[in-house]
């Protein structure tokens, strides 16, 4: 009850208020196109009808939502999950680059951070490396990096998801140093009163005190391989994915398409930064946490 | 004097530590000569800055002295750590909170390399010491401020040190706990005949646990006074109103004020 009056009330309010925002907007910004093609057809609709013809067209400038909703919901829905025009196998085919390559991003900042802790020469050599890394604008490195590997004869998943990799195993690095170097003081002359090893303050100390710090940096991450596999979809010519639904509908003009390819993008968003946040609560509840 | 011990735990001789700050060096101790026989309770107590804490990490090698000697059980600090000759407790309780009561308990004995039946056989006994059976599965933050430094004595008490070092162990509970965890303190020293090296602010609870009292002064830091305690080892709580406690507790207000550390 309570939630609801905290949550639900004030997050639908929100929601009505932008959608009927978004339909001011789709009238205003269509009616131009629509006026032109009536005056060309000799017609001279009443207010009303004109109205609904601007949230009615088949390119419109900014589709109205019951129209992205349709698209949506058919192309996700009614279609075979094999057919090409369905959305599930387009985020599908986005979803399992983004995978491979969260997983990898995720396992290289993990071992990009422990040299960092453990080598002082690390520290001091490869951290200027890995933020000049993240300057680089990745439109830029997308296509290089595709068409290397197709020059090699890889092509397909892997690429993407090594774009995906370069842009998720930055904030896994950087979270993890911080995880890794948060024991305070006082639990490391701990572990030095009982003469412990490197290995073991490594492991019975700083690797627990790290994991909040993991699946925070974890989150970031996943989003972040969710645009990468998008961007690597977009220069590739790519057939299958959200990023070639994207370029096609930007091809032929099928805004819908776009608005309808750029939900369903933030659905497996949400869906993965909930499926880490999850993740991460309950093994934080393993741990002992106390719970919220 | 100190009666010759034939069994000096701590030797420490002409010792001196000056720390290099940003705002020019601090001499938290400077020679302090100090001989602390086995089985002693020696408390020390003075102002805040007069080098206690600094002693006592000195002891067990967390820091390193600049001038002096300092032995335990005949070896260097280093040497005495790397042995695990001492137990040590700090001010905070220092759990791993992602760990239960039993398995903080567990730590120093997985580290330590101990077979996991002699484990259990020790985190049950050690928290039975401590009066914490039945909260082995707990985590931290189940448990109050006065029982959660009684599990880190216990962590401290599981690997059977001849030596603990407390640092303020108490000073952040209230009376009664602190009452109840100085009887209990008491009891297990005596049976188990270990040295402690005790720190406090406060004069009753030096004068209560002590055999000797160590009186210290800041700028530098040093030691101004040992007073030896007439009481006997067997000590409840109300022998706070003899007055051979009030005589002793009087001179340690003296010997305090005559390191003039209050005045500023
Ligand atoms: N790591 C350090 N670096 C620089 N100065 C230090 C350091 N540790 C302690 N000191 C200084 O040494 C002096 C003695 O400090 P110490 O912590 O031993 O005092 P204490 O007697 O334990 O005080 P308290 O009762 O407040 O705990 C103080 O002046 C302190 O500022
Ligand atoms: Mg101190």
């Amino acid at each position: 009850m309570d939630r609801f009056r905290d949550k639900i009330i004030p997050v639908t309010t929100l929601l009505a208020g932008l959608v009927v925002l978004w339909y001011v907007f789709a009238v205003i910004m269509n009616a131009p196109v629509q006026r032109d093609m009536d005056r060309r057809a000799g017609e001279d609709p009443r207010f009303s009808e004109f109205i609904g013809k601007t949230l009615a067209q088949a390119k419109p400038t900014l589709p109205a939502p019951h129209q992205v909703a349709t698209n949506f919901f058919e192309n996700t829905f009614t279609r075979k999950i094999t057919s090409n025009r369905s959305l599930v196998y387009h985020a599908w085919v986005t979803l399992s680059s983004t995978l491979l390559g969260f997983a990898f991003g995720t396992v290289l900042g993990i071992l990009i951070a422990v040299g960092i802790v453990h080598f002082i020469a690390l520290d001091r050599s490869l951290m200027p490396w890995i933020i000049a890394s993240q300057t680089i604008p990745i439109l830029a490195i997308a296509p290089m990096v595709v068409v290397v590997f197709a020059a090699i004869g890889v092509t397909g998943l892997l690429p993407k998801a090594l774009i995906s990799t370069y842009l998720s195993f930055f904030p896994v690095a950087v979270g993890m140093v911080k995880g890794l170097r948060s024991p305070e003081i006082l639990y490391l002359d701990l572990m030095h009163t009982y003469n412990a090893s490197a290995s073991q303050t490594f492991w019975k100390l700083r690797v627990p005190a790290s994991v909040p710090y993991l699946f925070a940096s974890m989150k970031v991450a996943v989003a972040a391989s969710l645009v990468g596999a998008i961007v690597a979809e977009l220069p590739t010519g790519a057939v299958a994915g959200i990023g070639a639904k994207l370029l096609a509908g930007a091809y032929y003009s099928q805004t819908i398409d776009i608005w309808s390819a750029l939900v369903a993008g933030s659905v497996v968003a949400v869906l993965l930064v909930t499926l880490v946040g999850v993740a991460g609560r309950i093994v934080e509840r393993s741990m002992g946490g106390r719970p919220a | 004097m100190q009666p010759a011990h034939s069994n000096t735990v701590i030797e420490a001789s002409k010792l001196g530590l000056t720390f290099q700050t940003s705002d020019g060096p601090v001499r938290a101790l400077s020679d302090v000569d100090l001989s602390i026989g086995k089985g002693e309770f020696v408390s020390f107590i003075g102002p805040s800055g007069c080098g206690k804490t600094t002693f006592l990490r000195v002891i067990a090698d967390l820091e390193r002295p600049t001038s002096g000697s300092i032995s335990i059980n005949g070896m260097s600090p280093q040497q005495a750590r790397e042995a695990r000759a001492y137990g040590y407790v700090f001010q905070a309780a220092a759990l791993f909170p992602w760990r239960t009561i039993e398995n903080n308990v567990a730590l120093p004995l997985e580290i330590m390399g101990i077979s996991r039946d002699e484990r259990k056989a020790r985190i049950k006994r050690t928290l039975d010491l401590v009066n914490l059976s039945g909260f082995e599965k707990k985590y931290p933050w189940q448990l109050s401020g006065g029982m959660q430094q009684r599990a880190s004595i216990a962590r401290a008490l599981a690997f059977d040190a001849d030596l603990l070092l407390m640092d303020e162990p108490f000073g952040a509970l209230d009376e009664i706990v602190r009452d109840h965890l100085n009887e209990q303190l008491l009891k297990l020293w005596g049976q188990t005949n270990k040295t402690i090296c005790f720190v406090t602010h406060s004069i009753p609870e030096a004068v209560y646990l002590s055999t000797r009292i160590v009186v210290m002064s800041p700028r530098p830091g040093r030691v101004t006074d040992v007073i030896e305690s007439t009481l006997p080892r067997e000590r409840p709580l109300d022998i706070r109103e003899s007055p051979e406690f009030l005589a002793i507790a009087a001179r340690v207000r003296d010997g305090l004020r005559a390191g003039h550390s209050y005045d500023d």
